[in-house]
């Protein structure tokens, strides 16, 4: 028996704008264009893009944690390391493959963050940032104790691990270049597929409707408990996610440099500093900010990193700049201005008449 | 045995300082809920000052500290009345990342204007003078000093929050700062002036960590965290708890220390943890946060 | 020339405008009961008073000067006080603070002191050490007026002094406004309970949806006259 009106409108839930499905259309191209470039562009360009690209991950997996769900970290650094260590590990010591290294690295890394959630959910807000600020402290000092992974001035990759790993090799004969360049190609795709990967998981989350509930949570966690989100295992779940993707990329990025210490894989300026710098120019709980961040991180990097103490002091004072005066980043404001959005996550009510028509 | 009781006299010791850091964030805090992550490097900046006014003037530490007191409060009044009063407020990440940066810009600017080299505040020979006790333990009339004077502090901070009107003041607008207005309170000027009152604190902080202690531009953060975890571990709300989280921190690092020099910060941050773990509101929080 | 008075006084929350132009006037020495239901915009238009609302300059004189748009810390130290709804004591402060921290303002010593507070309000010296939080709804609400009057008011703003309390309460609180009338101060109340304000006041407004729907003196004023303005039907 029909008991609703079939006079009322029905209604579909879209997150679909048009400028997405033409970006959809162009991102396409442009990953086959990126994925092709080894090919035929020289060494350093795939080793800007390798930066490029691992600084974009990390501040996807940042953002998720900091701009969508509302958890400011400060010790991103601590995944990080922890994936770079575990990936010496996994291949100096358990002579696994260096590509399936790095996915064990992030698992790992993964299954220390949960019982670290439980520690660090104990504080709220700037607290709790300060306190995932010392659990990077501590995963440090720890490991600058383990003896047989260089302790405090850390140790290096063998070739077996680099240039000779499995992949590196296939590569070099496919191509027929030097195991050196096979190398920097692998790193690359590595890269490339882990921020594809990045994006796609933090766009495909906040589209769920966990995505949902996570915007609910950011903005009262109060209310969102009553209409029945699960805001800790919620908040638990991005913080696990998070630490996954750190450590993943961080395993990725020691990999590539193939040299470790302790100050270094845990460095507060490399992996936090620069990564909010990002995050912030490019704009907060936006997937499209980052992206716009890098890029103009690149470029000022490129410029200006020669000029040392004066160049971390001028991206200080842009970053407070920003905050105090565009506190939504440059893709943030102007999304916001003309309403422009590529990967749209928010979700508008599109009324359609009987036969399913706008 | 007198071993370990010496271990723990230092530790105990060590606590002044960690409380001395900790005064000042946590009267931030407490007055204006705001977490200010340049603080040590504040206290850096606080030592750099007195070096200056001590050699540069030909002053001497004592009164180079004396001038840079006052100094060092307008320069609080200043970055609160400039800067931190346009992100204090409900939403955490301005105020985070507003601080986050400062402290980059500080501890960058004085790489640049001191250079990396390590520095120490020096007076004639007190800084290793020490006073016998018993059994061969002796106790360094620098630490004693310096524990001294974080008792004596609190207790100045004490009665300036519960004796004046300044104090109430202070208190009214961390309750309710809407309300404070009601009544004729400027809560703007009043959180540059407790400001400047933290980094009066720093000031003093500086000068007995610069006077024990080596200290370049890069270490700012790490007094940063001790301070933070000093509060913490003994709670929220009360200056007298951070005293006694301090300590707890001083002695697990003096053991741990005493254990392998290696593991002083680690015996710390673990002691931080089991608290965090255990005793989530801290050891001795008040029942008003 | 009225001791305040309002013209055409607007005042909005983002969007949403909440006042529609009130005209509004208060002589020295009187005591003026603002009428109407829940959301009509009594309090919006204290808040407004005290300056906690922004407002254009020229909408609100106190002594024939422009007010609107000042600052709460300048509008009390030209003599005008709150009593917020809700009472809103400062949870960490004892009663005695709670009074003090009234005086804020003061730079000379007026009518309105400790002991004078305390004689209006016996039931507070007892209490005066304790906790502001530890006090009865009755005890707080006359807590947070005479923190009020601490800082020598010439206009008392009351916001829903009665809310919440039961009528034995309320009968005492207000028998307690004519010895403030005495100390010289005029009054503006905001009241829910229309008898209770009826009984006090020498002149009524009554507020719907952000107007002004009638106005006079409560002898004036009709039964129906006042239901039509309270509810609009």
């Amino acid at each position: 028996m029909a008991m609703t009106n079939p006079a009322a409108p029905r209604f579909a839930v879209r997150t679909r704008t048009r400028a997405s499905t033409i970006a959809a259309i162009g991102s396409a191209a442009l990953i086959l264009v990126l994925a092709a470039l080894p090919l035929f562009a020289g060494r350093s360009v795939t080793q800007n893009l390798f930066f490029i690209l691992t600084m974009l991950s990390l501040a996807q997996f940042w953002n998720l944690l900091a701009g969508y769900s509302g958890l400011i970290s400060v010790g991103q650094q601590a995944f990080v390391g922890l994936g770079a260590y575990l990936l010496f590990a996994w291949t100096i010591l358990g002579g696994v493959d260096p590509v399936l290294a790095i996915v064990l690295s992030g698992l790992v890394a993964a299954l220390i963050a949960l019982p670290t959630s439980f520690l660090v959910f104990r504080l709220k807000g700037a607290y709790f940032a300060v306190g995932t600020w010392v659990v990077a402290e501590v995963f440090r000092l720890v490991l600058a104790q383990v003896k047989i992974l260089g302790g405090g001035t850390g140790t290096a990759l063998p070739k077996e691990v680099t240039n000779d790993s499995a992949l590196v090799a296939w590569i070099a004969q496919a191509t027929g270049v030097r195991a050196a360049v096979a190398r920097g190609m692998v790193d690359y795709w590595l890269a490339l597929i882990l921020a594809i990967g990045a994006i796609a998981l933090v766009y495909g989350l906040l589209r769920s409707r966990r995505g949902l509930a996570l915007a609910a949570i950011r903005d009262n966690e109060a209310a969102s408990g009553s209409v029945g989100v699960d805001a800790v295992a919620m908040k638990r779940l991005v913080y696990v996610v998070s630490a996954l993707g750190a450590g993943m990329t961080g395993a990725l990025i020691y990999l590539d440099k193939a040299r470790i210490s302790p100050d270094a894989a845990f460095s507060l300026i490399d992996w936090t500093a620069f990564v909010f710098f990002i995050v912030i120019i490019g704009g907060i709980a936006t997937i499209e900010g980052p992206i716009v961040g890098v890029l103009v991180f690149w470029l000022i990097q490129d410029e200006l990193s020669s000029f040392g103490s004066v160049y971390l002091m001028l991206l200080g004072a842009l970053a407070i700049v920003i905050m105090l005066f565009f506190p939504k980043g440059l893709w943030g404001t102007l999304a916001d201005r003309f309403d422009f959005h590529l990967f749209p996550i928010r979700r508008r009510l599109e009324f359609t008449d009987r036969d399913g028509e706008l | 045995m007198t071993e370990i009781f010496d271990t723990i006299l230092q530790g105990v010791l060590l606590g002044g300082l960690y409380a001395l850091f900790a005064a000042g964030l946590a009267l931030i805090f407490g007055v204006m809920r705001l977490v200010n992550l340049a603080h040590g490097d504040l206290i850096v900046l606080a030592a750099y000052l007195i070096l200056l006014l001590a050699n540069a003037l030909h002053l001497g530490v004592i009164l180079g500290f004396l001038l840079a007191l006052p100094l060092m409060f307008a320069a609080g009044y200043l970055l609160q009345a400039g800067l931190l009063n346009r992100v204090v407020g409900d939403d955490i990440l301005a105020p985070l990342l507003t601080t986050f940066g400062l402290s980059i810009i500080l501890q960058n600017a004085m790489l640049t204007g001191f250079s990396a080299d390590s520095r120490r505040l020096t007076t004639d020979g007190i800084e290793t003078a020490s006073l016998p006790l018993f059994n061969g333990v002796a106790i360094g009339i620098m630490p004693l000093l310096t524990f001294l004077a974080a008792v004596g502090v609190i207790i100045a901070l004490n009665q300036l929050f519960y004796r004046t009107a300044l104090g109430r003041a202070f208190r009214a607008v961390s309750d309710d700062p809407v309300t404070a207005r009601l009544m004729g309170i400027d809560d703007r000027q009043l959180f540059a002036i407790a400001m400047g009152i933290a980094l009066a604190v720093c000031t003093v902080a500086a000068l007995f960590f610069g006077l024990r202690a080596n200290f370049d531009p890069t270490i700012g953060p790490g007094r940063l965290i001790f301070a933070f975890e000093a509060v913490i571990i003994g709670g929220l709300g009360s200056l007298w708890g951070t005293l006694a989280g301090g300590i707890i921190l001083g002695v697990a690092q003096t053991i741990g220390a005493s254990i392998n020099p290696e593991w002083q910060l680690l015996a710390g941050h673990l002691a931080f943890l089991v608290v965090l773990a255990t005793a989530p509101r801290g050891l001795f929080p008040r029942a008003v946060d | 020339m009225a001791l305040l008075e309002t013209h055409d006084l607007t005042a909005r929350y983002g969007d949403f405008k909440a006042l529609f132009g009130i005209d509004f006037a208060i002589e020295a020495g009187e005591t003026v009961a603002i009428i109407g239901s829940n959301g009509a915009g009594k309090s919006t238009f204290l808040r407004a008073l005290c300056g906690l609302l922004a407002s254009s300059p020229q909408s609100i004189r106190l002594d024939g000067e422009p007010i609107g748009g000042a600052s709460p810390a300048e509008i009390v130290r030209r003599g005008i006080a709150m009593a917020p709804e809700g009472r809103k004591l400062f949870a960490s402060l004892s009663v005695e603070e709670n009074l003090l921290v009234g005086a804020w303002s003061q730079k000379t010593p007026g009518h309105w002191t400790l002991p004078s507070v305390y004689e209006l309000f016996p039931m507070l010296r007892e209490k005066r050490l304790a906790p502001a939080t530890a006090l009865s709804g009755g005890q707080q609400q006359m807590a947070t007026i005479g923190r009020a009057l601490m800082s020598n008011p010439r206009l008392l703003l009351c916001d829903e002094i009665s809310l919440g309390l039961a009528p034995i309460v309320i009968r005492d609180l207000y028998a307690a406004l004519p010895r403030i009338k005495q100390g010289g101060v005029s009054l503006v109340i905001v009241e829910q309970d229309i008898a209770q304000a009826m009984a006090v006041a020498d002149r009524v407004y009554c507020f719907q949806e952000g107007r002004v729907t009638l106005t006079g003196a409560p002898s004036q004023l009709s039964r129906d006259a006042i239901h039509e303005a309270y509810f609009g039907h």
